[in-house]
């Protein structure tokens, strides 16, 4: 099957400035796909590029086998039937609730528009507020707004531009949970931009990383924060540090809190060159591979600690000197400085190669 | 305890900020809430209103510390005005009671009618004023609608040749006082103006089918090219920072661009649009100037004649309470759309791009604007250069600089005062912003639409009857003829002219404090600033520019203002504006030109920073 939407290596630059560099992705329908990146990394300007607010320079966009973008040609975007919805909203602000989600159905008849409009009401749980306007409504409220409207001519595609960053939040994690919801319920392929990888964990099926204009990683959560593949990725999605380590053998490599084992980088290859043995590496340690444990006689000082109710994030200073964190659970409080045991807890190995001095 | 010296504006630790310049022109105080991107932080006093003692060093009495405060001049401002806040808390009140006075006063006159009076309008002037206020106020409102909008359009959304000359040159035509383009266009297209008569000699044709100026229409073409800019003003406003997202949300809900503007920005716009266009009705129910030139007879002028023509106090002020009923009407509509436009506001997102047009449409686009900008400007300006120049030699005497004396006098007073009391009453709206300070300072600001020629009359009125009583007081307690006290004195004049142009200067200077926030005086405090050093260091600054502004704008509303001066100064008190009725009245356009030069040049001033603020 075709995916609905494709990105086949393509380039946009502002002026001089290459933003956007040989970028591809695909999406099947009903997917809803996220690019996560640090600001300034070019997702929104892939965002705008699908939706037909800039050109892209090379390469091609299509939707459902339809160009819709390549070198020389750009379809206006009002001819895509691709919903947006904007960061900060854009809610008609002279117009209510209704005219507002009304807006983009002027094809449709009377009554057929005011049964959608209902509908679509219903779906964001906006039913009791139909005539009111968007000054009136809270953030959270306008939010669902802007969805209702982007979502009421059941576009092919759906365009979230940070929808969540005006909100706050604790607002935040509960929308975009009921955002999910409502996308899969209307069987809406979309794709999300935003830089908070909580909120791409809770919608998306699938995330790209990107940076620097580029997709570093297209893959499913648990794999960008267990599978990482590279530094970036592993760096930018959830927290942890690097500890030099050396290869003993394709499936072991060694650290100063013991032995890890595992395939080595999971994607390794036969002729892999970071495998041999005796390879320095730089092995990714999560908070959650370092286990507190009383018993164990491999002790490290408490530098730092965040108490975060059900846990304590410890960081700690090992006996060689190296930075780990730890996750433990909250009754285990221990003071700065003190010494606590710890064991080494993992099932797989994620190492990269020692970066150049 | 360090403390902040006032040296250096930098050492203040608040760079003065770029001024932004009030919206404020020609008499007219565009508001604040009219631009979509004001700052609105509301100016609450401080909760912890801090009294600062100095000398006072952790608790115990430091007496160095007092001597060095009080020598370099910090002593506590926050203890001052703490205790002196219950006389700070009176004055929107005193000034609303100066707009009240004489609009009540004039309203009076409404619910009582003399009869013989009221008779005597009926059957003679009223049905025609009614007919004539009626189609000026149509007519103007509908012609400066379409040409401000569809300017406003055109630079603001459209590319075309000399888009950004004309952005802010199309403001230009503020500079010239209504009646001076009137005169202008009396002069020059009247039967025995220069242009018919050249066109006679031409054409040797006696030119029967030249439509006569002094008309109806004549009028509204005048005051439309005079009072578009403020529709102009708004509508541009509107458009540019409508930006580019919601012309997007509506792309990508199916809509083209073109459709965008008709479904989308044009309605979005309509507060700013109707704005503007109530800004410009204002202007023309006020005006007398013109009217009085082109022989049209309005309300403005009907109380003139009935003052200085009839001598009938109680006809004028039963003319001015009708035309004030008008007048609020309008008020009404306007504040409507104000709040409107509060809640259209949008949030500033990118620009949009210009949708470039070429060929000959862009042509005509430009040819458009040049055809507004040289009737409304330039025509007049080259007419009255020419007209100056005639008589420069024999006009330009020890008489001319006594009017430009008075009015330069007249305006420096009236500007001291109307600045001094906006400041005074934005300071005191902002220790206590209480609903009832709040509605005093609306009502304060209502004067602006209020005609000079009402105001006159409402002025006059309770001054005369102070007058008599007081002079009945010395008459039986000293056996003194006082004769007139207040009446006829400058006191009277500048009374009216703060009662009216107080929205000018409140408003740049109220959108100034708005940015002093109450936590920029807490953190002045904080820092060990006492109080006149925070006025010194940090107000100051941050309220100069808009002090400036208000300034100007003041005086140069003063120096144009006709009816008020005409009907309230004291005798041989002549100035420009006069000088320019009582030439006009006979028809000696050359005469009058010499003074308009000087309005024309006063005029101009605030229009630069403006055009610069605005176009930066």
């Amino acid at each position: 099957m075709n995916p609905l939407l494709e990105l086949r290596d393509i380039r946009h630059a502002y002026g001089t400035q290459t933003v956007v560099n040989n970028l591809s992705l695909k999406l099947e329908k009903g997917a809803i796909g996220c690019l996560l990146g640090p600001s300034g990394c070019g997702k929104t300007t892939v965002l705008r590029c699908i939706a037909g607010f800039e050109p892209v320079s090379a390469g091609e966009i299509s939707v459902n086998g339809a160009v819709m973008s390549n070198a020389g040609f750009c379809l206006p975007p009002e001819r895509r039937h691709i919903g947006m919805v904007f960061q900060d909203y854009a809610l008609f602000p002279h117009l209510t609730v209704q005219a507002n989600i009304g807006f983009g159905l002027h094809r449709m008849q009377k009554a057929e528009r005011a049964a959608r409009v209902g509908e679509m009401l219903k779906t964001v749980g906006l039913a009791e507020v139909p005539d009111k306007y968007p000054h009136q409504l809270s953030g959270g409220q306008q939010q669902r707004v802007a969805l209702a409207r982007a979502l009421a001519p059941r576009p092919d595609l759906l365009l979230l531009d940070e929808p969540f960053s005006n909100l706050d939040v604790t607002l935040r994690g509960r929308l975009s949970l009921e955002v999910r919801d409502i996308l899969k319920n209307q069987n809406a392929t979309a794709i999300l931009v935003t830089h908070d990888q909580d909120e791409a964990f809770a919608i998306a099926d699938e995330i790209g990383v990107m940076h620097q204009g580029e997709i570093q990683q297209w893959d499913v959560a648990y794999n960008l924060y267990h599978r990482p593949a590279n530094r970036f990725v592993a760096n930018f999605i959830g927290q942890g540090v690097f500890l030099p380590g050396k290869i003993l053998d394709s499936q072991h490599v060694e650290i100063e809190l013991g032995t890890l084992a595992g395939d080595l980088p999971h994607q390794c290859t036969p002729d892999c060159q970071l495998c041999r043995e005796g390879n320095a590496v730089d092995v990714l340690i999560r908070p959650d591979d370092i286990v507190h444990d009383d018993d164990s006689p491999l002790r490290a000082a408490v530098v730092h600690k965040a108490f975060r109710g059900a846990d304590i994030m410890y960081t700690l200073r090992l006996p060689g000197g190296g930075i780990a964190l730890s996750l433990v659970p909250s009754h285990h409080n221990h003071a700065i400085g003190e010494k606590i045991g710890i064991r080494l807890e993992t099932d797989h190995v994620v190492a990269f190669r020692q970066s150049a001095p | 305890m360090p403390r902040p010296r006032c040296g250096a504006a930098s050492r203040c630790g608040v760079a003065p900020s770029s001024g932004r310049y009030g919206y404020a022109l020609r008499g007219r105080a565009v508001p604040r809430s009219a631009l979509p991107c004001t700052p609105k932080t509301a100016h609450s006093t401080p909760s912890n209103c801090r009294i600062q003692v100095n000398g006072v060093k952790d608790g115990t009495l430091d007496p160095t510390a007092n001597s060095a405060g009080t020598r370099n001049g910090f002593f506590s401002f926050s203890a001052f005005t703490y205790r002196a806040s219950s006389g700070w808390r009176l004055i929107p009140f005193l000034v609303a009671a100066l707009v009240l006075i004489p609009v009540g006063t004039v309203m009076s006159s409404l619910f009582a009618p003399t009869g013989d009076v009221w008779q005597h309008l009926v059957e003679t002037t009223l049905s025609d004023l009614l007919i004539n206020t009626f189609w000026l106020a149509l007519g103007v409102s509908a012609g400066a609608t379409l040409l401000g909008v569809s300017l406003a359009w055109f630079t603001a959304v459209c590319e075309f040749p000399g888009r950004k000359f004309f952005s802010w040159a199309l403001f230009l035509p503020l500079a010239i006082p209504a009646y001076v383009t009137a005169f202008v266009a009396l002069g020059l297209f009247d039967y025995i103006g220069p242009v018919q008569t050249a066109l006679r000699a031409w054409l040797k044709s006696d030119l029967s089918w030249f439509p006569d100026v002094r008309s109806r229409l004549g009028v509204i073409i005048v005051m439309v090219l005079a009072f578009y800019p403020y529709v102009y003003l708004l509508a541009r406003n509107a458009f540019i920072t409508q930006g580019k997202r919601s012309l997007e949300a509506a792309q990508s809900l199916g809509f083209s661009r073109t459709q965008g503007f008709f479904k989308l920005t044009l309605p979005m716009a309509r507060p700013w649009i109707a704005g503007g266009t109530m800004l410009a009705l204002m202007e023309t129910l006020a005006d007398f100037g013109t009217v009085a030139v082109f022989n049209y007879d309005t309300f403005t002028t009907a109380i003139y004649k009935a003052w200085f023509a009839m001598f009938s106090l109680p006809a004028a002020s039963q003319l001015a309470s009708l035309l004030i009923v008008i007048v609020f009407a309008i008020i009404i509509l306007e504040q409507h759309f104000r709040s409107r436009m509060r809640y259209a506001e949008t949030r500033q997102s990118a620009r949009a791009d210009r949708i470039p047009i070429s060929g000959w449409r862009a042509w005509m686009i430009a040819g458009f604007a040049s055809g507004t900008l040289f009737f409304a400007f330039l025509l007049p300006v080259m007419q009255l250069s020419i007209w100056a120049t005639h008589v420069f030699a024999r006009d330009f005497d020890q008489r001319y600089l006594e009017f430009l004396w008075h009015s330069v006098l007249l305006s420096v007073f009236a500007t001291a005062l109307t600045c001094t009391v906006a400041l005074l009453m934005v300071y005191a709206a902002r220790r206590h912003s209480d609903p009832a300070t709040r509605a005093a300072v609306h009502i304060s600001t209502v004067g602006y639409a209020l005609p000079g020629a009402v105001l006159a009359v409402g002025v006059f009125i309770p001054i005369a009857w102070l007058d008599n009583w007081l002079g009945e007081i010395a008459m039986q307690l000293f056996h003194i003829e006082t004769g007139l006290l207040i009446q006829g004195t400058l006191a009277t004049m500048l009374l009216a002219y703060m009662t009216r142009f107080l929205a000018v200067s409140h408003s740049p200077i109220d959108s100034a404090m708005q940015r002093i926030t109450s936590s920029i005086d807490e953190a002045a405090v904080g820092l060990g600033s006492s109080g006149w050093a925070t006025l010194r260091c940090v107000h100051l600054p941050i309220l100069k520019s808009g002090i400036f502004t208000a300034a100007t704008l003041v005086f140069v509303d003063v120096m144009k203002e006709m009816p008020i001066t005409l009907m309230t100064r004291p005798f041989g008190w002549d100035t420009l504006a006069v000088r320019i009725f009582e030439m006009t009245s006979e028809g000696e356009w050359e005469q009058a030109a010499l003074p308009a030069v000087a309005l024309v040049l006063a005029g101009l001033l605030p229009l630069i920073f403006f055009v610069r603020q605005t176009e930066r």
